[in-house]
């Protein structure tokens, strides 16, 4: 029987207990390997990069299971993922998964079935020129971005999600389809603080941010918000109870007390705080996750700031294309780039990407302390002989 | 092990389908290229320029799919993807985004699983004036079949916009956009036709996610699909039904190279490890050092780094140090290996970790919201991992007996656990203090001492003190 055609469909809001299911949780996991995976389950022994976006893993038993990774964007329309399934039906029985990373992989149990796959997706455009299912995204390279809702679908947001990571995807695409660098390099994006998409662990991360304090709907705050919520909303105390002229009761805001999190937005929402003056990207290099040599660490901040750029963001494009590129020539092999900058020294990643540092990259939060030089371990660069100047060091 | 299938209705298309073959393929190419949506998108449209997959291609195709089937096979306007794109212009344009703020909107007898989202300019744009969210929990590691996804594409057709995210950062299959009438009918045929239920949003555990584990990795320690499954079905009413100070996130990995980042982003995170030996094949150690296998699993072939030199990139790289080769034989003092793994990576064909397997948990991780990021902590080295997972379930119901009595509204576990120190936790779910903890003991010594862990205790007078002491 086909699913219902009516407008309520078998829901009956008369008595909406009738017939309910509830906490039957996910689709059990097992009914959707492929074969060659349900037969060689737990039994792989190890996995080659035939060439970029073509895994082969070999199980104990002999059996090959070949994936032909392709982009995707984490927005997707039905009639794409209906194409996905064309193609999974075609080459794969009928079986596809979706990594972490928003790629989308495609399974055969035979070295024979890659070509025709691989040709089949390389061949599939867009109107607009545009590949649907681009290989690659395997080994030392630039895999998929992973990136938040931004104007697509969220309330608070500081710019776009899906059009910077378009902008970004296109202007790294080369990095996609090769294996070129010395470790694989992790771009994330956020559109705001919030970070759904939790960038603070990637080699690159792009976040959006505001600049600008929250500005107040007095008239019917009262009205709309839990008032004590939205004042202890603030990590700074930077919000306090007020009242207007006609006695409405409200909140005011410090200012200079604000760091521009939206945490206050969060709970209240007569509190916004976008403005497209106001609000851009902020770049942080250097975090990882894995605890391959080097323990799993954060993101540092080394541009404050970039303006949202509609619709193709090339500050941010040639920023971290600038800083992809450096890192390549410099790096050692297996280095991640925060392990590299750190190895160089980050007064060297400063002088050695061209970004200028500021007062802005040095944390003045919480445990920043944790974050100051306290030795005289350091390497000289162009804005260490300023200071020195400027303190009466040097000529 | 291994995971055998378990009893669930097989989903078959051809009979739930709501569209017919000649309803799915309505529209030909030549249209397709000629294809405008009602509003001018000039900003949207530059993003189909360019190599990586155009998002606003695939919208538009989908806005012409929608314009051309008929008016009953669509419970929301055709205009929906139109007025959805028009939107996006207006945002890319004035810089700011459209969407107002929140709404309580769900189904019934769930707290969760549903975001109400409506659009500000509800009179430019009425095909998206209520556009609410439907998470849907994913099967383990997002493998799906061709059913299950043209299912779900007919039934988000019919109900909805058509538009969805494969998938949301926390790991939901990403419904984008519906009515409110629509909510409960979509809930109907999720669990009656296609017996798939909700994720989580808001105070409540989120949808769980692992790694791809045993089904295509050899290095996963533990089952991490079975896991995830097992704990996600065994806390349904905690997944559905908000009742936690905030939200909690388990995430599974099946090793420390972490490929769903559990460290960084979830309260409770699952690493696989193990506690015997490197397992070494030394006939693929001298191919590696031959160059007749490829380094790293052929993960840098696109650039002549010179020949494999295994002082230089196995040896010497080890984080401990506890690596020696002697031409012939590589041998590994396993006792001092942090398992970081790089030697595996490096060599996966004469690596592998060890067979006696379990995991690490950590727990506390979050984005900067609100006291600044924080990584997972290691607080239990090691767990033996089998099904049913009694060990795994008993401590986390410790923990969030814990966090539901002493956590504030809207504080992270990782939060808490700051404000309270790691001491008061760990006490509280009953395990030791290890120097594994820490990265390096405290250097200061402002340390809370307890009355009874002081002879005499607190309780002594000036009298007494004066008595030894002129004023």
């Amino acid at each position: 029987m086909s699913m219902s055609l009516e407008k309520l469909g078998l829901y009956n809001p008369d008595k909406p207990m009738e017939n309910r299911i509830t906490d039957i949780g996910p689709r059990h996991f097992y009914q959707y390997f492929p074969e060659v995976i349900k037969r060689n389950y737990g039994k792989w022994l190890y996995h080659e990069i035939i060439k970029p976006g073509v895994h082969v893993h070999v199980s104990e038993s002999g059996e090959k299971c070949f994936t032909v990774r392709v982009g995707g964007s984490r927005f997707m329309s039905v009639e794409h993922v209906r194409e996905i399934c064309d193609i999974a039906d075609k080459h794969c029985d009928g079986k596809v998964r979706f990594t972490t990373r928003n790629n989308i992989e495609f399974m055969v149990d035979d070295a024979a079935k890659v070509d025709a796959l691989v040709t089949d997706l390389e061949s599939r455009k867009h109107p607009g020129g545009s590949f649907k299912f681009p290989v690659g995204g395997t080994g030392f390279g630039v895999t998929n971005i992973v990136h938040t809702q931004g104007f697509i679908h969220c309330h608070t947001p500081a710019t776009d999600a899906s059009g910077m990571v378009k902008a970004v995807m296109d202007y790294l695409f080369d990095y996609f389809k090769t294996m070129t660098l010395p470790a694989k390099v992790r771009v994330s994006m956020a559109c705001c603080l919030n970070m759904c998409g939790a960038v603070h662990c990637s080699d690159i991360a792009l976040l959006g941010y505001h600049r600008k304090p929250p500005v107040i709907d007095h008239e019917v705050l009262q009205n709309l918000c839990e008032i004590p919520l939205a004042i202890s909303a603030c990590p700074t105390g930077a919000v306090s109870p007020a009242k207007t002229e006609s006695g409405k009761k409200t909140v005011k805001i410090k200012n200079e007390k604000c760091m521009f999190c939206g945490n206050c937005y969060t709970m209240c929402q007569c509190l916004p705080l976008a403005d497209a003056e106001g609000d851009g990207v902020t770049i942080l290099v250097g975090g990882k996750i894995s605890n391959r040599i080097s323990e799993p660490k954060f993101s540092k901040v080394v541009i404050p700031f970039l303006p949202n750029e509609f619709p193709r963001f090339e500050q941010t494009c040639q920023a971290v294309a600038k800083i992809i590129e450096v890192y390549a020539k410099d790096a050692n092999m297996y280095e991640r780039l925060g392990d590299w900058a750190e190895r160089i020294g980050w007064e060297k990643f400063f002088e050695k990407t061209g970004i200028e540092f500021s007062e802005k990259c040095i944390d003045d939060y919480r445990l920043s302390y944790d974050t100051f030089r306290t030795s005289t371990q350091f390497k000289f660069t162009e804005p260490a002989w300023e200071a020195s100047r400027q303190a009466g060091g040097i000529e | 092990m291994p995971v055998g299938p378990v009893e669930q209705k097989k989903l078959n298309y051809q009979e739930l389908r709501i569209y017919s073959d000649a309803e799915l393929h309505n529209y030909t190419e030549e249209e397709l290229k000629s294809f405008k949506v009602k509003h001018a998108t000039p900003i949207c449209d530059d993003y189909e320029k360019g190599p990586w997959p155009s998002f606003i291609s695939d919208a538009k195709r989908a806005a012409l799919h929608r314009h051309k089937l008929p008016k009953e096979k669509l419970m929301l306007s055709p205009d929906v993807i139109d007025d959805f794109l028009g939107q996006l212009e207006l945002s890319y344009k004035e810089g700011e985004g459209h969407w107002k703020h929140g709404g309580i909107v769900g189904v019934f007898g769930y707290g969760g699983g549903v975001i109400g989202r409506y659009s500000d300019l509800q009179q430019e744009f009425p095909g998206i004036a209520h556009f609410h969210t439907v998470r849907v929990n994913q099967p383990g590691s997002k493998f799906y079949d061709t059913d299950f996804l043209r299912t779900i594409c007919d039934l988000w057709e019919f109900r909805g916009s058509g538009l969805m995210n494969l998938h949301g950062s926390t790991g939901d299959l990403v419904l984008l956009g519906t009515t409110t009438d629509q909510l409960e009918p979509i809930f109907y045929e999720l669990t009656h036709s296609m017996e798939q239920d909700l994720g989580g949003s808001g105070s409540n555990l989120r949808s769980p996610s692992c790694c791809i584990g045993r089904a295509r990795c050899e290095w996963a320690c533990y089952d991490t699909q079975d896991l995830c499954y097992q704990l996600t079905m065994n806390y349904q009413d905690e997944l559905h039904r908000p009742a936690f100070p905030y939200k909690f996130k388990f995430k599974f990995d099946g090793c420390p190279t972490g490929c769903v980042a559990s460290i960084a982003r979830s309260d409770m995170s699952y690493i696989g490890t193990w506690r015997d030996n490197i397992r070494i094949d030394q006939k693929a150690v001298l191919a590696y050092v031959n160059n007749e296998i490829p380094r790293n699993g052929g993960a840098l072939t696109g650039r002549d780094w010179g020949k494999f030199d295994i002082q230089k990139e196995i040896i010497n790289l080890c984080p401990t140090e506890c690596m020696f080769f002697d031409g012939k034989t590589l041998s590994i003092n396993d006792k001092e290996c942090n398992r970081c793994m790089h030697c595996i990576h490096a060599m996966p064909r004469a690596l592998r970790p060890g067979v006696d397997t379990g995991l690490s948990v950590l727990f506390g991780a979050k984005a900067p919201i609100l006291e600044g990021a924080q990584m997972a902590t290691l607080t239990v080295p090691f767990m033996k991992i089998e099904s049913p997972y009694d060990n795994v379930k008993e401590l986390v119901e410790k923990v969030w007996e814990y966090w539901m009595e002493e956590g504030k509204n809207r504080e992270r576990l990782g939060e808490m656990i700051q404000r309270i120190g790691i001491p008061t936790f760990i006490e509280a779910i009953g395990i030791r203090a290890i120097p594994q903890i820490v990265k390096e003991p405290r250097s200061n010594p402002y340390i809370f001492w307890k009355e009874e862990e002081v002879p005499g205790g607190w309780s002594r007078t000036i009298e007494e003190y004066r008595s030894r002491h002129k004023r």
